[in-house]
C-alpha cells in the first residue's frame, strides 16, 4: 500500500512546489478563468434569467479553455531537463508517478476552478442549491478533464504547433463531461434532480481513473523513444 | 418511369437544389479524392525515378 | 490452416502488399462502379415519389451510406492501429493513416448530405439532433487524427502516436453518443426528433444496401491506392522500392 501510495505523493509534493515556485502560471489560468466568464455577461445582455440559463453551459466552457492552459505545460519542462526519461528509469512504476503528476495538475488547475466557480455562479444570479451542484459536478468534473487532457498532452509532446493540435485532439473528448456537468446544474434548476448526471459523471472519472494513466503512459514512452 | 421529362428529373419535385446539391457534393468529393491519391503515388514515383537517373549520371 | 496462417503474414510486409493491393484495387473499383450504377437506378428511377417527403427524400440514399461508413471507417482504422501497436507490424500503421482521409471525407459527407436534408423537412441547415452531433464530433476525431499524424516527423511515432488517439477515440465515441443522445432528450423542446422513421419500403433498403456497398468498395480502393503512395514515401530508399518496374522503367 505505501510503496504504492508513496511516489504518487513524493510527484505530487514535487509538482506543488514546483507550482508555489512559479506562481504565475497558474495564476494566469485562474483569471482566464475568471475573465471568460465575466465576459458573457457583456456579449449577451445583463438579462437575469437569460443569465442564469446559460450559466452552468458558460461556467463548464470556461472551465475545459482553463484547463486546456495549463495542459500543454504539463510533461514539456520535464521533457526539457531530462526528468522524464529519468522517472522512465526509476524503479517506480511509470503509471504511478504519471497519476501523480496528473493528481498535481488537478490540484493547481481543476481544484482552483472549483472553488472559483461559486463566486462566478453568484455573478449569474444562481441560487444556493444551484451553486453546490456545480461544485460537486466541477469537483467530479475537473480530474476527468485532467485526465483525459493528459492523453493529449503527451501524444503531442515536443511537437510544432502542440498546444493548438493539444485543443484539437482533447476537446471532442471533453463533450460527455460538458454534457454531464452543465446538465446536472440545469437539471437542478429545471426540478429534474441532479443525481443521474452526477452519477454518470461519477462513472466517467472511475473509468478514466483507470484507463487514462495507461493510455498517457503509453504515449509518453512513444513520445521519448 | 417516375419522371415525364428530364426537365422533371431535374427539378426533382421542387427539391432539386438539396437532391443535387448531396449527390453533386458526393460526386465530386469521390472523383477528386482517387485522383488525389493516386496523384500522390505518381509524385512519389516521379522523385524515385529521378534519384536513379541521378544515381546512374553520378557513380561516386 | 497453419497455410492460411503464413500466407497472411507473409501479405502483413509492405514490399509484398505493395504489388497484391496494386492487383486489387481495378477490382474493387469495378465493383464500386457497378454497385453505384445499380444504386443510382434505384435511387432515382425503381424507388417511387414518397409521400409525405416527395423527391426529397433520394438524398437518404447517399447520406445513410456515408454515416456508415464514417463510423465504419473510423473502428477498422482503429482495428488496424491496435494491432500495428500489438504486433509491431509497419503496415498496420499505414493502413490506418491510409483510411484516415476517407473517413473523414464520409464523415463530412454525412454531415453535408444531412444539412442538404435537413433543410427543406425540417426547414433548418442544422438542428442540434443527436446523431447529426454525433458525427460532428466524430468528424472532430477525424481530423484530430490526421493532425496528429501530419504534425509528426517520424513515421513510427507518427503510427503509435495516432493508434494511441484512434484507440482512446474509439473508447470514446459510444459514450459520446450516448451522452449526446442523453443531452438531447432533456432539451427535447429545443430540437426536432428523428426517432419515429416511416416504415421503410423494400425497394429503399435495397436501395440504401447497394449504395452502401457502392461507399464501401469505393473506401477500400481509394484507401489501397493512398497506402501504396504512403508505403513509397515510407520505403523509398529499401531496395525492393528501387528494383520495383515502376521506378526502373520510363512507364509507370
Amino acid at each position: 500500500m505505501n510503496a504504492t501510495l508513496a511516489p504518487i505523493l513524493a510527484i505530487i509534493r514535487r509538482d506543488l512546489l514546483l507550482a508555489m515556485r512559479r506562481k504565475s502560471e497558474v495564476l494566469t489560468a485562474l483569471f482566464f478563468f475568471i475573465i471568460v466568464v465575466s465576459l458573457f455577461p457583456l456579449g449577451i445582455g445583463p438579462e437575469t434569467a437569460l443569465l442564469r440559463k446559460i450559466a452552468p453551459g458558460v461556467i463548464w466552457v470556461a472551465a475545459l479553455l482553463a484547463t486546456m492552459l495549463g495542459l500543454a505545460r504539463l510533461f514539456a519542462p520535464d521533457h526539457a531537463d531530462g526528468t522524464l526519461e529519468q522517472m522512465v528509469l526509476s524503479p517506480s512504476p511509470l503509471g504511478l508517478l504519471i497519476t501523480g503528476k496528473i493528481a498535481a495538475h488537478w490540484i493547481t488547475t481543476g481544484l482552483p476552478l472549483v472553488l472559483l466557480a461559486p463566486v462566478l455562479g453568484i455573478q449569474f444570479d444562481l441560487d444556493g442549491g444551484a451553486l453546490g451542484i456545480m461544485v460537486v459536478a466541477l469537483l467530479l468534473g475537473t480530474p476527468l478533464l485532467s485526465l483525459i487532457g493528459a492523453i493529449g498532452a503527451a501524444l503531442t509532446l515536443g511537437l510544432r504547433g502542440g498546444g493548438v493540435l493539444l485543443s484539437l485532439l482533447v476537446l471532442p473528448l471533453y463533450v460527455p463531461a460538458l454534457i454531464f456537468g452543465a446538465g446536472a446544474v440545469e437539471a437542478h434548476i429545471s426540478g429534474l434532480g441532479a443525481g443521474g448526471h452526477l452519477s454518470l459523471l461519477a462513472a466517467l472519472l472511475a473509468l478514466a481513473v483507470f484507463f487514462a494513466p495507461w493510455a498517457t503512459t503509453a504515449a509518453l514512452r512513444i513520445a521519448i523513444e | 418511369m417516375n419522371w415525364e421529362s428530364p426537365a422533371a428529373f431535374f427539378a426533382m419535385g421542387g427539391y432539386g437544389l438539396y437532391v443535387w446539391g448531396s449527390f453533386g457534393v458526393c460526386a465530386v468529393l469521390m472523383i477528386v479524392e482517387p485522383i488525389l491519391a493516386s496523384k500522390r503515388r505518381k509524385d512519389i514515383l516521379r522523385s524515385l525515378r529521378r534519384e536513379r537517373i541521378a544515381e546512374q549520371l553520378d557513380p561516386q | 490452416m497453419s497455410n492460411r496462417i503464413v500466407n497472411w503474414f507473409k501479405y502483413a510486409s509492405p514490399q509484398s502488399f505493395y504489388p497484391l493491393a496494386g492487383k486489387l484495387i481495378p477490382w474493387f473499383w469495378a465493383l464500386a462502379i457497378v454497385f453505384t450504377v445499380a444504386g443510382l437506378y434505384i435511387t432515382f428511377f425503381a424507388a417511387p415519389t414518397d409521400f409525405q417527403q416527395g423527391e426529397g427524400y433520394r438524398i437518404i440514399f447517399i447520406h445513410v451510406p456515408a454515416a456508415w461508413m464514417s463510423m465504419f471507417i473510423y473502428i477498422v482504422m482503429a482495428g488496424w492501429a491496435g494491432l500495428g501497436l500489438a504486433l509491431n507490424t509497419r503496415l498496420s500503421g499505414m493502413m490506418a493513416q491510409a483510411l484516415a482521409p476517407t473517413g473523414a471525407i464520409m464523415a463530412f459527407l454525412s454531415l453535408w448530405t444531412g444539412a442538404f436534408w435537413g433543410k427543406p423537412m425540417w426547414g433548418a441547415w442544422w438542428v442540434w439532433d443527436a446523431r447529426l452531433t454525433s458525427a460532428l464530433i466524430l468528424f472532430f476525431l477525424y481530423i484530430g487524427f490526421i493532425a496528429l499524424q501530419a504534425a509528426i516527423d517520424d513515421p513510427r511515432r507518427a503510427d503509435k502516436a495516432g493508434a494511441i488517439l484512434a484507440l482512446v477515440g474509439v473508447v470514446n465515441v459510444p459514450i459520446i453518443y450516448f451522452s449526446v443522445k442523453w443531452w438531447n432528450t432533456l432539451h427535447q423542446g429545443a430540437s426536432v426528433s428523428l426517432t419515429k422513421a416511416p416504415t421503410m419500403a423494400a425497394t429503399m433498403l435495397w436501395g440504401m444496401l447497394i449504395m452502401a456497398l457502392a461507399f464501401w468498395m469505393y473506401s477500400i480502393a481509394v484507401a489501397l491506392t493512398r497506402v501504396r503512395a504512403i508505403i513509397l514515401e515510407r520505403e523509398a530508399h529499401t531496395e525492393w522500392v528501387k528494383d520495383l518496374p515502376e521506378v526502373q522503367g520510363a512507364k509507370q
